[in-house]
């Protein structure tokens, strides 16, 4: 139970972040995310009925190792694409403002403007 | 010679991705670095060919990884369907990739290590068996792609970029959320394991959050947004490079996953359906706002994505057929289209309608290119479009989907009028008078490597310009037209540069021609994806 809740509880603060406009935000975001699936795949591996493996235990009890590997896969997956997003964080010109871009024609100058100010720097 | 073969599958991801790790270490301006890496592009589509050949017949080739017992090992299967679509993969990696040395970007820093990486990341996901190990190398296939988009982008923000990779980390992130909840409801993520289990309904709804996700990285409506507006940050040839890859690799995962573990059940089938006829539309109506050559062709990729879902939501053995017809031609089409833009980028520096104009008497093959290109698109006979469009409405209309197989026309003729626009503006248009002025500066640009926010001293431009019409010749034959309203002198797209996109068009031509041949083979994939009897057979060895 207070797996299933920590998983809620880190996905939905996950999704706020994410949300946000500022890139660091989304960072964060994505580390709350990516911890959330990691712990529902620990759960996967169904970890109410089974026991740490401990040597002189009952084998058909032990944990299953097949989801902690999964879990370790996705931990240095996750770090390298966290890595690859602080860089993006931090090169180019102008704020960290995924969004601010006049390029892309996904806001007027006036309201960019407004969000900067709010903006992590 | 097929127990060879079968030892051999592990090599189509492990080759590549030695070599890039190795071509880190080649000094990054020796000539040694691109022809290393166009070498293994060629040797993996040398395999891939034998893979079709040695699967053309029904077979299906797998290997267990470290020779562990079926069922316990991660299995690498390569049946008619993955062997085509490898080899197309290939086909459009290796020409891009041609394309890239030509222009110069190969040279760009670690590069060809990134195509290498790139394409060994799309071999593993279209061999694997295993779901886990299939997001393992959609992941490994994205992180060369972040390094492509940003290395070779002219652009100083980073704002597309930024959207490339959180879309895709999100996207990646739910795949793995479903992975988990498929491991958690059924004890394993071994595919051929998995066959049928859409039956039950908490597996079939663990099993559509994979689906959802690797919908985002197909760019299906309506979550294709992402897409126009990254491609066009990426340069041109990375984005051609991209479109034969990742949306087709996403897309190949839905029909693999569709039909192994759903079996084609038609509940689901129909969401499919829906949703793939709404791709089709939004992308090819997106298509006609823009003024763009490069944003119009990114809309015909979603529009694209669309009519090769189609296939997969009837279900039936010819849309099946159809829709892998479909996919193999698209790879091709958009690959030549986007590399026509490329060289059209490349030598005037942007594909906007109205800046670059008057096309047609200027740049023959150019304007070959293009025709070939989006007539086949359009769907019109000769070319491979035309087959692959009349398989898909007839196996609409056969499946009683009249309403589908009509909208499948009707679609098609708002790409003839996007197509139109193009062919109107940029290659029938009046010159623009700055062309030279436009070219000069894209070419001193590209020289000095500058990002599109800094400067170019205009003096300096003006003399290249000017160079440009006294320097650059005409083509033989061109001279001496007196009172030719066109301008004849100055600015071309180098031949080189467009002999990719032509090379392309002309296997669309052969597919076209030999469109027997292409059906054929999509008939021994469909097979596959119909009755996975021999798929589970190879995977888990009863």
């Amino acid at each position: 139970m207070s797996l299933a809740l920590s998983i809620g509880l880190l996905a939905a603060a996950g999704v706020f972040l994410v949300l946000q406009r500022g890139m660091i935000r989304i960072i964060l975001g994505f580390v709350l995310l990516t911890h959330a699936v990691n712990l529902l795949i620990i759960a996967a591996g169904g970890i109410g009925r089974r026991d740490a493996p401990f040597i002189g235990t009952d084998t058909s009890m032990a944990a299953d190792p097949l989801p902690q590997a999964f879990v370790l896969t996705a931990i240095v997956i996750a770090f390298a694409i966290t890595v690859v997003l602080a860089t993006l964080a931090v090169v180019g010109k102008g704020d960290d403002d995924t969004e601010a871009d006049s390029s892309l024609e996904l806001s007027d100058p006036e309201d960019s403007a407004s969000e900067k100010s709010g903006d992590l720097k | 010679m097929i127990n060879m073969v079968e030892l051999l599958l592990p090599l189509f991801v492990g080759a590549p991705l030695l070599l890039g790790g190795l071509l880190f270490v080649v000094p990054r301006l020796s000539p040694v670095q691109p022809m290393i890496a166009m070498g293994s592009l060629l040797a993996v589509l040398g395999g891939a060919v034998t893979l079709l050949v040695l699967t053309s017949d029904g077979k299906v080739l797998a290997h267990q990884i470290s020779l562990w017992p079926e069922g316990i090992a991660i299995a690498f299967v390569a049946d008619a369907f993955s062997a085509l679509i490898l080899t197309a993969a290939a086909l459009v990696a290796v020409i891009s990739f041609q394309y890239m040395i030509v222009s110069g970007e190969s040279r760009s820093p670690s590069i060809p290590a990134l195509v290498l990486v790139l394409v060994g990341g799309v071999a593993g996901a279209l061999l694997t068996a295993d779901l886990f190990n299939l997001f393992v190398f959609i992941e490994v296939m994205l992180l060369p792609s972040y390094g492509l988009l940003i290395f070779l982008s002219r652009r100083s923000d980073m704002g597309a970029s930024r959207l490339y990779v959180v879309v895709n980390l999100l996207a990646s992130t739910l795949f793995l959320a479903g992975v988990g909840l498929i491991y958690a409801i059924q004890g394993t993520v071994n595919l051929a394991a998995l066959a049928g289990a859409g039956d039950d309904p908490a597996t079939a709804i663990a099993t559509a959050v994979c689906l959802s996700a690797i919908a985002v990285k197909a760019s299906v409506f309506p979550v294709h947004g992402w897409l126009s507006r990254t491609y066009a940050a990426a340069s041109p040839a990375v984005a051609a490079l991209f479109s034969g890859l990742h949306t087709k690799v996403a897309v190949y995962v839905i029909y693999r996953i569709s039909a192994v573990i759903f079996e084609g059940d038609s509940a689901w089938m129909t969401a499919i359906l829906v949703i793939a006829s709404l791709t089709l539309v939004v992308g090819a109506f997106a298509a006609l706002g823009e003024k763009d050559m490069r944003a119009i062709l990114l809309f015909q990729m979603v529009s694209g994505i669309g009519f090769i879902l189609v296939g997969v939501a009837l279900f039936t053995p010819g849309a099946v057929t159809a829709g892998i017809v479909y996919m193999t031609h698209h790879m091709i089409v958009m690959g030549a289209l986007l590399l026509v833009a490329s060289a059209i980028e490349h030598t005037y520096g942007s594909t906007r309608l109205e800046r670059v104009a008057g096309l047609r008497t200027r740049e023959h093959l150019v304007t070959a290119a293009f025709v070939i290109g989006s007539l086949s698109l359009v769907g019109l006979p000769p070319f491979s479009g035309f087959v692959a469009k009349y398989a898909l409405v007839l196996a609409s209309a056969d499946a009683d989907a009249a309403i589908v197989a009509g909208l499948l026309i009707v679609v098609s003729l708002v790409v003839l009028v996007a197509m139109m626009k193009i062919w109107a503006e940029m290659f029938n248009g009046k010159r623009h008078p700055d062309v030279e002025v436009l070219a000069a500066e894209s070419r001193i640009r590209t020289r000095n490597g500058l990002y599109d926010t800094e400067q170019v001293n205009q003096d300096e431009v003006a003399l290249e310009a000017a160079r440009a019409i006294e320097h650059i010749d005409p083509p033989r034959g061109i001279i001496g037209v007196e009172g030719d309203p066109h301008e004849h002198r100055g600015t071309r797209v180098p031949l080189p540069l467009i002999y990719p996109a032509l090379i392309l068009g002309g296997i669309s031509v052969a597919l076209g021609f030999g469109g027997e041949f292409l059906v054929s083979l999509a008939e021994q994939a469909s097979a596959g994806l119909i009755d996975t009897g021999d798929y589970v057979k190879a995977v888990l060895g009863r």
